[in-house]
């Protein structure tokens, strides 16, 4: 059955979408990941113009970052005043990456650089994975233990601004978190995602957080830069389409909860491997059509509505 | 409404059966509906453009959609990769562009009187936003026009009028499912000797309507409350999503 999403200007399965934010929605249950990295290019590749599905994604985004939020918020695992810090920096980050999105739209680069930008990013994160979990594997095989250094002193500890966070138990300067907010802020608007794949490991290594405070605190501030991105784009691009986002979000919050049942009984390696493959096969294809000679060497961005 | 380019082709026209009363060359001509609307399960539209003449003629017909400015963009590899490297702005080119007529368009009319009623899509006219270079603003019009052929907007080959008897003619325009909105002008011209000796306009409007047409002129004519009450539904929708799994 296919509906009309009236600001795509498209027509879609209505069971293609809500089974897409299923797939999507269990997959983040399984990995504890967003998923809007994958969500964006999907939508793209099913027929949703790229500037409708960057944006439709962040509006999803706000809905399932509020749903895990509350998740987290009930055990007590969101340090406030880094969710907080982060979001300084988040929005700082959202504003010019929505003002950049319109800049490329105007010069009729946007598309080729959202594809640009998915296809390093899921290139680089398939790679990763792959090799992280193969080696998982073959830990789980030969076991032993490494020992590693708790605490090592770099630059970055030697900042001005030192806060304390004292949930987190840290001691850092602020610039890091805003810094770390700013750049995911920027990312988020160009592309539609939440960044938590970037933010979640960035905020264990590089912030030093514990990491069951990190799920909670990174899903908070996602829901306002999503939030101030959806907001942005709705009013400079008219790119939002609430009607798919909704959509969306009924397929992910449902996948979500199946997913994270499921991912506690799942062997972790093996399924990160197999993501790792599914990644790396969508930068595959996005590369691909970026390197095939189009069919028209000429074309028309206002008649596709982008 | 924006006033169409076939305005001043349509009072010409008027004015030269004005300025011929005794010869009195008439055409009369409707459309089957003057609207279009777009609902939720569109799939395109026809029209039938019905009318007669006072004799023997050769009719054409033309339907334009609003003008709009348009830059089309031409794809070029860089690094090993296409990417749009070069554009052209044109100002004022219809959105939609059909012809119809009794014989094939060159039998039909002489090439001055196509050329000044702008009829067939080699005849529009092709002005640049900015200054260029006319062989470069040639090839990138030639390419709009391809595209357009290519997404429905502009008809690649000129529907048929047929005659029943020797008076009264009909043909069927088809509006596919990416038509833009906003007002149409049908125009029918009446050709004796290849020259257009009368003619009519008649206004077809193509709107959206229902829910979509709603949340659509919402996300446009009003972008920051849209923005905010679509992050609004989706609080909600994460909210409530996770009310049943609260004590879990």
């Amino acid at each position: 059955m296919d509906v009309y999403l009236p600001v795509a200007e498209v027509s879609l399965d209505i069971f293609v979408l809500l089974g897409l934010g299923a797939g999507v929605g269990f997959l983040s249950g399984v990995f504890g990941v967003g998923g809007g990295f994958l969500l964006t290019p999907l939508l793209i590749l099913i027929g949703v113009p790229p500037a409708i599905a960057v944006a439709s994604s962040a509006n999803q985004l706000v809905g399932a970052s509020v749903s895990g939020a509350l998740a987290h918020w009930q055990r007590g695992n969101v340090d406030f005043k880094m969710g907080f810090t982060l979001l300084m920096g988040g929005l700082a980050g959202s504003v010019l990456g929505v003002w950049l999105f319109t800049l490329l739209a105007q010069l009729g680069q946007i598309e080729l650089i959202i594809s640009l930008c998915y296809v390093v990013l899921l290139g680089a994160l398939g790679f990763m994975m792959a090799i992280e979990s193969v080696l998982a594997i073959l830990r789980r095989r030969r076991p032993g233990t490494v020992r590693r250094r708790l605490h090592r002193h770099t630059w970055m500890h030697g900042l001005p601004l030192k806060t304390r966070f004292r949930k987190s138990q840290l001691y850092i300067s602020a610039l890091l978190p805003v810094g770390l907010g700013f750049a995911v802020g920027v990312l988020s608007a160009v592309m539609g995602i939440g960044g938590g794949f970037i933010m979640v490991p960035a905020m264990i290594y590089t912030l030093g957080m514990p990491t069951a405070m990190v799920p909670g605190t990174s899903l908070l501030q996602i829901i306002f830069v999503a939030a101030n991105v959806t907001i942005l784009q709705a009013f400079h691009n008219h790119t939002v389409d609430a009607v798919l986002a909704l959509l969306l979000l009924v397929g992910g919050v449902l996948g979500a909860q199946f997913g994270t049942r499921f991912g506690t009984r799942l062997r972790g390696e093996q399924l990160r491997f197999l993501l790792a493959i599914l990644v790396l096969l969508v930068a595959a294809k996005l590369a691909r059509d970026l390197t095939l000679r189009p069919a028209d060497l000429f074309v028309i961005p206002a008649d596709n509505r982008i | 409404m924006r006033p169409g380019r076939g305005f001043p082709a349509a009072l010409f026209a008027l004015a030269l059966l004005s300025a011929a009363p005794s010869r009195a060359e008439i055409v009369a001509a409707d459309l089957s509906s003057h609207s279009i609307a777009i609902t939720t399960g569109f799939t395109g539209a026809s029209v039938v453009l019905f009318g007669a003449t006072d004799g023997l003629a050769d009719v054409v017909a033309v339907v334009r959609g609003p003008d709009r400015d348009v830059t089309v963009w031409e794809k070029g590899k860089v690094a090993g990769i296409w990417a749009n490297t070069d554009s052209v702005t044109f100002v004022g080119i219809p959105s939609f562009y059909a012809v119809a007529a009794t014989r094939p368009l060159a039998d039909a009319l002489s090439p001055g009187a196509a050329a000044l009623y702008k009829i067939g899509s080699d005849n529009l006219k092709f002005e640049t936003k900015f200054p260029t270079d006319p062989e470069r603003a040639k090839r990138f019009a030639r390419a709009l026009i391809d595209v357009r052929k290519r997404t429905g907007v502009f008809s690649s080959s000129h529907e048929k009028i047929a005659f029943l008897g020797d008076r009264l003619f009909r043909t069927t325009f088809f509006f596919p499912a990416n038509i833009p909105t906003g007002s149409y002008l049908v125009e029918v011209f009446l050709v004796r000797d290849k020259d257009v000796v009368g003619g009519q306009t008649t206004p077809l409007v193509v709107s959206k309507v229902g829910v979509d047409a709603a949340v659509f002129n919402f996300a446009h004519s009003d972008a920051l409350a849209y923005g905010a009450i679509a992050v609004m539904m989706a609080v909600m929708a994460g909210w409530i999503a996770s009310l049943p799994f609260r004590n879990s």
